[in-house]
């Protein structure tokens, strides 16, 4: 039954299939994609326009020159603006920052709460949605849905004193309580895109997979799974941006120093050598460098991946 | 298939309605396995730490030990509490400014971005860069810049205005935080306008120019009536964020100089915490999601159009 074969619907209940953006599973070309983005590519390009946004990318790209050149400094060459080369070259802010603010173990920390919250997210949160976009007309599940959704709308302020009394009292307040906070939180947003995408995904397949003898676990896992692959790709991208970024949360749950993650590390170290501006320099880059460096290789589909979400 | 397990109706109502009711009578079982576990730890770590820090906003509870019931005297306190006060003040300022400020640089930029230029892919690569930098760690290269680099820049110009750090000036250094957070989230929003301007169709464009319209008069006419709810979403979620700023505050300013630049998640994370008051800053929470909740509401209410939902 994995190679679920398309039958013709038996009924003309194709409405929801038809309204969707896009099949999942002959993906026809998409008309606001092949229409769009170089309709206007027939003229010259806009040099002026041009030149206008090259500069005013400086505006991201000069910050980001200022943490290269310092952290290569001596703290001697810190006058002025800050702007002028290293000269000479100090590449030992890398390893005095690599051991002061203990960069391994905070990158593995993060490491292991980034990969397991986006795991466990895209396993958990795309059966949730799947069972509740497949009984969104019985009372139950629509609850449901809405109960997620709310949840929105709630700050985090309101939960973090007590949920960080409640981590502590259940001992999770560790890498464990937090790829679960994770997972659960970014539930309501997470649900709200799959929802969506599942609806626009046929019955007809499981209907086949199900006359084949396969059961609801077989028919997700098997079928269904498999199909969303393109909001996988968004949920993860924005999971693992959220759980590595994230300050607030680890600065509230993380009781023990040595689970800290690289931004609470970055917080303590602060707290602790603030005025070692090129050691600091040196950390900062080392903490960016990670996700710095996934974005550059995998720029089409981060960009294409949260962009797929917005259109949901 | 799902028919097939069912008597024949008598009435014979539409194919479809028959296998509608088929599937709803139906649910298997696996359907509740999926989503019990999830709604059993959502309901542990997100709804039981809401409804207990309802709970303790009516007590005096310091976060340990012994409590008593106070009624509603945590909220009355609240409202005579000049620091809680100008935290409020503070974040609206904040949130508000930003949000507009962000919108219409990324609308600017995704229109630029989205019109005929050279490099498209590359400075749209750009610009998405702060999206994967955390904002608590290029917050303190910002601090930096704003703390010695602008102050440098401006001594070698001669200007006396901002040859100190704005940050230490307890009315300017909230616009540094504004600068901060429009840099770091333009980002996440210029993609979600790209996303929208992609949705327009270029035959519009095409009709318009045949009309005569220029480009101000296509851009009020065609393109942001086509995106309106994508502005309505961004706004809603702009200013959502904004309102529990938290790490930009603490990277630049720590809410210095004095208290000028405290925010509520702040003020809620500094007396919750490390101040003892735990009860008192878990009814300040309870006011600040409600004014988020209203504030929300406001928005859809006031930017929700009736020929577009968003």
């Amino acid at each position: 039954m994995s190679t679920a074969p398309s039958i013709p619907a038996p009924v003309a209940d194709r409405s929801e299939h038809a309204f969707g953006a896009g099949d999942p599973v002959n993906p026809k070309p998409r008309r606001r994609r092949s229409r769009t983005p170089d309709a206007d590519d027939t003229g010259h390009p806009n040099w002026w326009l041009t030149g206008l946004m090259v500069f005013l990318s400086l505006s991201i790209l000069v910050p980001m020159y200022l943490v290269v050149v310092t952290a290569l400094k001596t703290p001697d060459q810190l006058t002025g603006a800050g702007f002028a080369l290293p000269n000479p070259i100090r590449w030992a802010n890398f390893s005095d920052a690599w051991t002061l603010t203990k960069f391994p173990r905070a990158a593995l920390n993060s490491a292991i709460i980034t990969v397991g919250a986006v795991v466990l997210t895209l396993l958990t949160n795309s059966m949730v949605a799947y069972a509740i976009a497949r009984n969104m007309h019985k009372r139950l599940f629509k609850g449901l849905f809405f109960y997620f959704i709310a949840a929105l709308f709630v700050p985090f302020p309101i939960l973090m004193l007590t949920v960080a009394k409640l981590t502590a009292q259940l001992h999770i307040d560790n890498q464990v309580g937090l790829i679960l906070l994770y997972t659960v939180f970014g539930l309501s947003f997470n649900i709200f895109i799959f929802v969506a995408y599942i609806h626009s995904i046929p019955r007809e397949l499981e209907e086949a997979a199900i006359i084949d003898g396969a059961n609801t676990w077989t028919v997700f896992w098997k079928v269904i799974f498999p199909l969303l692959r393109p909001m996988n790709a968004t949920v993860g991208i924005i999971t693992c941006v959220w759980a590595w970024n994230d300050f607030m949360l680890p600065l509230v749950i993380l009781s023990n120093p040595n689970s800290a993650t690289l931004p609470l590390q970055q917080y303590v170290f602060q707290s602790t050598f603030n005025t070692n501006y090129t050691l600091a320099f040196a950390s900062y880059l080392l903490a960016m460098i990670p996700l710095l460096v996934v974005y550059i290789v995998a720029q089409r589909w981060v960009i294409s991946g949260v962009t797929r979400g917005a259109i949901k | 298939m799902t028919t097939t397990t069912r008597p024949p109706r008598t009435t014979g109502p539409a194919p479809q309605q028959v296998r509608k009711k088929g599937i709803a009578s139906r649910t298997p079982r696996a359907f509740y396995w999926m989503v019990l576990p999830a709604f059993a730890l959502f309901f542990l770590l997100h709804t039981v730490p809401v409804l207990q820090g309802v709970f303790y906003s009516f007590t005096d509870s310091p976060g340990y030990g012994p409590w008593n019931f106070v009624g509603l005297s945590n909220y009355k306190a609240l409202f005579t509490d000049s620091r809680v006060l100008h935290a409020y003040l503070f974040t609206f300022q904040f949130a508000i400014v930003a949000t507009i400020l962000v919108n219409i640089i990324a609308l600017g930029v995704a229109m630029a971005l989205n019109s005929r230029i050279k490099f498209k892919t590359t400075l749209r690569g750009v610009y998405f860069i702060p999206y994967v930098l955390s904002i608590l760690v290029i917050g303190y290269v910002f601090q930096y810049l704003f703390t010695f680099s602008i102050p440098a820049i401006a001594q070698a110009v001669g200007n006396a205005k901002f040859s100190t750090s704005i940050l230490s000036d307890e009315g300017l250094a909230w616009v540094a935080i504004v600068i901060l957070a429009v840099w770091q989230s333009a980002a996440f929003n210029i993609v979600l306008y790209l996303a929208g301007l992609q949705t327009v169709p270029a035959e519009l464009y095409e009709a318009g120019s045949l009309d005569g319209a220029g480009s101000w008069k296509k851009f009020t006419n065609i393109t942001f009536p086509m995106i309106w709810g994508f502005f309505v979403i961004n706004m809603v979620l702009s200013l959502k964020g904004f309102l529990q700023v938290f790490d930009h505050v603490v990277a630049m300013t720590n809410g210095g100089p004095g208290t000028a630049t405290e925010s509520v998640g702040l003020v809620i994370y500094k007396g919750g915490f490390q101040g003892g008051e735990f009860g008192y800053q878990l009814a300040n929470a309870v006011v600040f999601m409600i004014v988020i909740i209203v504030f929300a509401l406001v928005q859809f209410r006031v930017l929700q159009r009736e020929d577009v939902t968003a």
